[in-house]
């Protein structure tokens, strides 16, 4: 479902991906670990179609379609979710009005009907209960006054709301105790199914514990150096990312 | 920046057309022979011609206003005409009726209920056309209730006692320089009685469109709610888009006497001049109401129009107990400028106001908030909270506060917030990444930023306000 070939992209000037390749089939789940700065999130940004990142060569092809091709709310809309690293917050707009505008924007481009207000707050207050946040954070202004913890689980709310084909989740773990790393875990398995892909972006592998991923790949100076399995997540966590970059050198 | 925004913020305004009716407009020029011809054509009583010469008299000795923070070419008060009317008015239509069709198809165009037997029935509409008002709705209906809804002009040949008693007893003819100029050539605008212990049985509106090129609207609306009575009541402005600037000088006064209640509304969107700051309304207000004891004054306002705005709805807390609010959202985009705000004047015990001004600014607009808070020798226990919120869209545009707060009593409580924020790329990018387009997504943030405020409109137009901030920011996203 998505296939990255070669691609580089740059920030102001600065070369941060540089020749990454990366398939993605659905039903898969990828890890994506790597030291700071290595442009994991900007992989996220430049996926999701983020201004400010200019892509200088390569392709990614998105259920056979160029991704390109694409503005950031139609790559939404055609199921790619990115959670945050840090949510923004909106001041003044509910988390109710926010995500029915999302539900309803994306409902829309499936051709879908827009769902009725009744039929929106049952589904948003159970899916609340599910990722263990209060009702009354639907009240709330969009992330306003969350503790990071909370945000991180608004951001899987939200996925799991729309229901995307891709999942990019984007250092979701990182901030959490291990009772709401539990909680963005089950979530995430809960979403895992034939014809979804996931992608989880982690700094550490405690998370891989609870989410088992199909393949782990190691990011560093903006391409991806060595893919694995699960096991090569305990190897990093035992030698470090240095040992990768002698590897590689 | 993003240029998503850029483009978006490119404005249609909605309102722009031109009704095709002959008018009858006095040629341009101001001086005492006009202010004659101007009673003379409304048919006055001679006290109240002596009334308009008087603040005539006034306004020749007085100079412009310079301390607002804007800029504009100083009107040449000789080049406007001072009253224009439709061919059609001069017969003075007895009931709606009668009146052209064609002017009521201009309310209809705006959306405005017009005929009574419509969906919006809840509102009774007083429509003033240029200089004249062209006819009010629902009049029979309030009438049993005793309730008194004309035109400015209609009371002061049917009420003289009341207009001869409240008339510049809250904004005096010499307040200001608009005033005065208001006081001598007004031409038409609302009256409002609520007899005692009376709560208006329905809204009460007024519109006012100004057609006519080359013409100042001089709007005068005086609401009296006497004793124990409750009144809601709501103005709407439009005008055509026109090159050169037109002038709208309005003078509000609202009277509530003991335990009475007056809540004014308006949703102001005068033509803003085009995205080269060509053209627009100059809109120089004197808005101000006199609350006795335990009475209550709210103003909450919509401000999305006009080139130039200069208003500053005012509350003068004279009875001990009374209550002033100010709610206010004023949005600026291309080269609009605002200068706006209020004046909670605490004269009386226990007083107490409330001020939310909302703020936002776009393109390369500017938005100044100015407020007075005074509290009086008097005004033992008094207290006021105010809080200024700025919304900046983009980096071209100004936001400037200027609160002035004076208190010469020390039991006197005033608190003060004021914050400035900005409509980021990261809460856009938030938005898209959710599915939602760009266009959406400010006019959510924009709502969510003056919730606060639209809670205080009426219903029927709280809906209304929102899709007009959405117009006003509206543009094809690039
Ligand atoms: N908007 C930006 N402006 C300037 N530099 C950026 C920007 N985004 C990312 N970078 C730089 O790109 C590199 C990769 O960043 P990032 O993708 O956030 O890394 P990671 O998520 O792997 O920690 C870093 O050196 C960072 O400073
Ligand atoms: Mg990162």
């Amino acid at each position: 479902m998505l296939k990255i070939d070669n691609l580089t992209a740059q920030v102001e000037d600065l070369t941060i991906l540089n020749g990454l390749s990366l398939e993605v089939k659905p039903g898969e789940v990828h890890a994506i670990m790597g030291p700071n700065g290595a442009g994991k999130s900007t992989l996220g940004n430049v996926l999701a179609g983020r201004d400010g990142y200019t892509v200088t060569g390569g392709t990614v092809e998105f259920d056979g379609k160029n991704l390109f091709d694409l503005e950031a709310e139609e790559r939404a809309r055609a199921g790619i979710f990115l959670a945050f690293q840090y949510p923004v917050e909106i001041p003044g707009v509910s988390n109710m009005e926010f995500l029915k505008a999302s539900v309803d924007a994306i409902r829309t481009a499936r051709g879908e009907e827009p769902m009725s207000s009744m039929d929106f707050i049952k589904l948003a207050r159970a899916k609340c209960k599910e990722v263990d946040l209060p009702q009354d954070f639907l009240k709330r202004g969009v992330n306003e006054g969350f503790s990071g913890g909370e945000k991180k689980r608004n951001e899987l709310l939200q996925m799991m709301l729309l229901e995307p084909r891709l999942c990019i989740l984007d250092e979701t773990d990182s901030g959490l105790d291990i009772d709401a790393l539990q909680v963005v875990a089950k979530g995430v398995n809960d979403l895992r199914s034939p014809d979804r892909g996931i992608i989880v972006v982690t700094h550490y592998q405690r998370l891989l514990d609870f989410i088992i991923p199909d393949y782990v790949h190691v990011l560093a100076k903006g391409r991806i150096v060595k893919s694995g399995d699960k096991s090569l997540a305990l190897e990093l966590e035992k030698h470090g990312y240095s040992w990768i970059d002698e590897e590689v050198a | 920046m993003s240029e998503h925004i850029e483009e978006y913020l490119k404005s249609e305004y909605s309102a722009g057309w031109v009704t095709d009716v002959e008018s009858l407009t006095i040629p341009p020029g101001l001086n005492e022979d006009v202010v004659r011809l101007i009673s003379a054509k409304k048919e006055e009583p001679e006290w109240m011609l002596e009334w308009r010469l008087k603040a005539f008299r006034s306004w020749l000795e007085m100079t412009e206003p310079q301390w607002a923070h804007v800029k504009y070419p100083k009107p040449d008060f000789q080049a406007l005409s001072y009253y224009s009317s439709p061919k059609s008015m001069e017969d003075r239509p007895k009931s709606l009726d009668e009146v052209d069709p064609e002017l009521l198809r201009t309310y209809e165009k705006l959306g405005i209920p017009v005929h009574e037997q419509e969906v919006l029935a809840g509102v009774a509409v007083d429509m003033v056309f240029d200089s004249v008002s062209v006819g009010t709705t629902f009049r029979a209906k309030l009438k049993e209730a005793g309730v008194i809804f004309c035109s400015i002009s209609e009371a002061v040949h049917e009420y003289p006692e009341l207009v001869k008693k409240y008339l510049g007893s809250v904004v005096p003819q010499k307040d200001n320089f608009y005033a005065a100029l208001n006081s001598a050539v007004f031409s038409d605008g609302s009256f409002v009685y609520i007899p005692k212990g009376v709560r208006c049985p329905m809204e009460l509106s007024t519109y006012f469109r100004i057609n006519e090129a080359k013409t100042g609207q001089f709007e005068r609306t005086l609401v009296i709610a006497d004793e124990g009575s409750h009144v809601s009541y709501l103005e709407g402005c439009t005008a055509p888009m026109r090159d050169e600037n037109q002038l709208h000088a309005a003078v509000v006064e609202l009277v509530a006497l003991d335990d009475a209640e007056i809540k004014y509304s308006t949703v102001q969107n005068w033509y803003p001049g085009d995205s080269e700051g060509k053209g627009g309304i100059f809109n120089f207000v004197t808005k101000r109401g006199l609350a006795h004891n335990r009475a209550k004054i709210s103003w909450t306002q919509v401000e999305t129009g006009s080139a130039v705005t200069w208003k500053y709805p005012s509350c003068i807390l004279k009875g001990d107990d009374s209550i002033g609010e100010f709610y206010s959202v004023a949005l600026t985009s291309n080269y609009q400028q605002a200068d706006t705000g209020t004046k909670m004047i605490h004269l009386g015990k226990n007083t107490r106001s409330t001020i939310i001004a909302k703020g936002i600014s776009a393109m390369k607009s500017e938005n100044s908030y100015r407020g007075l808070v005074r509290m009086n020798p008097g005004a033992e226990g008094a207290r006021n909270y105010t809080q200024c919120d700025s919304l900046l869209i983009g980096d071209q545009c100004g936001a400037h506060t200027f609160p002035y707060i004076e208190s010469k009593n020390p039991t006197a409580v005033i608190e003060h917030e004021a914050t400035t924020s900005k409509v980021s790329d990261d809460q856009l990018f938030l938005c898209q990444q959710r599915g939602i387009d760009a266009e959406k997504a400010v006019s959510m943030i924009v709502n969510g930023f003056c919730k606060e405020v639209f809670k205080e409109l009426p219903m029927e137009f709280a809906v209304e306000a929102g899709k007009l901030l959405e117009v006003s920011l509206e543009g094809a996203v690039g």
